[in-house]
């Protein structure tokens, strides 16, 4: 049976998303990223890591290539359309596995209670309270990095703060009316943290992802720029800056453009957070 | 009193014990890793083995860490691999750096960051209000790198006014003051942005308290109602997330630095956990834990004495 997130009237609080300024730019922005992505094959002019250094010579932006070429003659504007597929595939992925296993923490540590509840709060305290960047550093320069590490970093470190929230809310939840009547009916726990309790949070959690998904986006951006992100020689954003950035001075389109394409997609989740806030839906 | 204090360094020992450990295992669990990495990749199995036994290194994994612990407590916390040198002489070096680079940026965000939230959420949806806000949302949706490439594009490429690099060796005829100018420009726009939106927010709800109210009907100027009786209780929920903005400003300045190829901290753990200079990694992880847990506890009781009603 589909969870009651996705019952009812979500629809109609899709459609509400016109209202809000923030949330209608974030969307398009956010949709016109997914279907470069998704068509990249079809519209990008050039195969991703072909290497054509004789057009080295005009790497600036021109009619071959409308962005430029990079610092080893790769078609610019073929990479960014291919470099937009990982970064759209890790960032939510990333954030589906922290909010469920984020959920879970906090459920079990709000409903039960207890000296499990108080080692999942304080494990979480610890995680939250250390610079997670010195984390991903030492664990991915151990393990190596790809895409699963990544995801996998990323879900564990991520996953505390949607506990914390999850938490408090269960902490208020677990009091209702409706709670105890399926305690009455003798229902298992499982089944009144993930049915009763669980979907009466997913207001703030859903405001919640979106911004997350943006610091997602952010962080593998990051990774890639401090060397410890995807592995070369495929496209990624953060990866590209990192090539080029030393560059700067003689060729600044080839660091300038993966910026760009970076920055408008955090900007799109994060406009669709802000306007998600506007229109009340974390209620 | 007391007792809070006691609750913070219990939990400061648990996560330096937690965070310690963790790195700890991570990287010497396999026993010949910490001497292979001494000897480099040319040295035979048998000198790796010969080290792993003199330095003691064979013994189960509890019996060393106990004994590494013993030693950084008294304040040894090893030999770097990579410099060749004590830990806590490099260590202390970019940390220095850091700090003068985190201090600077954090005396630009706080006032900044006050001015522009107080000024929005005094007057909640006015057009100075909504530029503020999405204004704040974009420049915090630049990562810090692309900021810096921004920036550099700007400043150094154009205009040549800054230099591109902030080594801080006077080299180039820039000053070390010019070289800071883009690394703390960079962490006050990403940094500011968030602490923005936060005092935002507080402002909103404290001025639709019942007390603003009786204050404008008691006919004050809107400018004294809202410098003498809202920016006071407006800052007291910003103040523990300022405190809290040093992770931030780590995560920051791991990247500013390596953009501008800043000495720092920052950049010198991410340098080391490439090398796996093992030694340096260990105490880099407890420094950044320390640290962190006592800004934590910082803010915590910033909380305290600016909201009497906590402190009772």
């Amino acid at each position: 049976m589909l969870p009651r997130v996705l019952r009812g009237g979500a629809w109609r609080r899709v459609a509400l998303v016109g209202d809000s300024a923030p949330a209608t730019v974030g969307v398009a922005i956010i949709l016109a990223w997914v279907m470069l992505a998704l068509l990249a094959p079809l519209i990008a002019p050039y195969p991703p890591n072909a290497s054509d250094l004789s057009a080295l010579a005009h790497a600036t932006p021109s009619r071959t290539h409308w962005l430029g070429t990079d610092h080893l003659g790769r078609d610019l504007l073929s990479r960014i359309l291919w470099g937009a597929r990982p970064v759209l595939v890790i960032a939510p992925l990333a954030v589906l596995g922290a909010a469920a296993f984020g959920s879970l923490l906090g459920l079990v540590a709000g409903y039960r209670g207890g000296w499990i509840g108080l080692v999942i709060t304080r494990a979480c305290d610890i995680v939250l309270s250390f610079p997670v960047i010195i984390l991903y550093m030492i664990i991915l320069a151990h393990f190596g990095s790809s895409a699963w590490n990544i995801i996998a970093v990323l879900t564990l470190t991520k996953a505390p703060i949607i506990a914390r929230i999850v938490r408090g809310m269960t902490l208020d939840l677990r009091e209702r009316e409706y709670v105890a009547a399926a305690k009455m009916r003798g229902e298992s726990s499982l089944y009144i943290m993930l049915v009763e309790i669980l979907p009466n949070a997913r207001g703030p959690l859903f405001v919640d992802m979106c911004l997350r998904t943006g610091y997602n986006v952010i962080i593998i951006g990051v990774l890639g720029f401090l060397g410890i992100g995807l592995p070369p020689p495929d496209p990624d954003w953060g990866g590209m800056v990192k090539d080029t950035y030393g560059m700067m001075m003689v060729w600044p389109h080839m660091a300038l453009v993966p910026c760009a394409a970076i920055s408008s997609l955090v900007v799109g989740f994060n406009l669709l957070a802000v306007g998600l806030r506007e229109l009340g839906l974390r209620d | 009193m007391a007792r809070f204090v006691a609750k913070h360094v219990v939990f400061l020992l648990l996560t330096l014990f937690v965070v310690s450990f963790l790195v700890f295992t991570l990287n010497e669990y396999s026993p010949g890793a910490v001497a292979r990495k001494i000897l480099g990749a040319y040295a035979t199995q048998e000198q790796v083995d010969l080290l792993t036994k003199q330095m003691g290194l064979d013994r189960p994994l509890l019996v060393r860490y106990v004994d590494y612990v013993r030693a950084a407590a008294s304040g040894d916390l090893g030999q770097s691999a990579r410099f060749k040198a004590p830990v806590r002489e490099i260590l202390a070096k970019h940390l220095a750096n850091t700090a003068l680079l985190a201090s600077v940026a954090f005396a630009c965000i706080v006032p900044l960051s006050m001015l522009l939230g107080v000024a929005a959420g005094m007057r909640e949806g006015s057009r100075l209000d909504r530029g503020i806000l999405i204004a704040s949302t974009i420049v915090a949706s630049i990562p810090e790198f692309a900021l810096g490439v921004f920036l550099a594009t700007v400043f150094v490429v154009w205009l040549g006014w800054l230099p591109g690099t902030a080594t801080l060796v006077a080299g180039g005829g820039w000053s070390a003051a010019a070289q800071l100018v883009l690394p703390v420009a960079v962490i006050v726009l990403f940094d500011a942005g968030y602490v923005v939106s936060m005092i935002r927010a507080s402002m909103v709800e404290v001025m639709q308290r019942p007390y603003i109210r009786t204050a404008v009907l008691k006919g004050l100027s809107f400018r004294r109602v809202v410098l003498r009786h809202a920016v006071r209780n407006a800052m007291i929920t910003p103040i523990t997330v300022i405190m809290l903005q040093i992770n931030y400003l780590v995560a920051g300045v791991v990247v500013v630095e390596t953009v501008f190829a800043y000495p720092g901290f920052g950049r010198m753990m991410l340098e080391a956990a490439l090398f796996k200079d093992i030694a340096l990694v260990e105490a880099g992880a407890l420094v950044a834990a320390l640290l962190a847990v006592v800004t934590n506890l910082l803010g915590d009781l910033a909380y305290m004495l600016l909201d009497p009603r906590i402190r009772a």
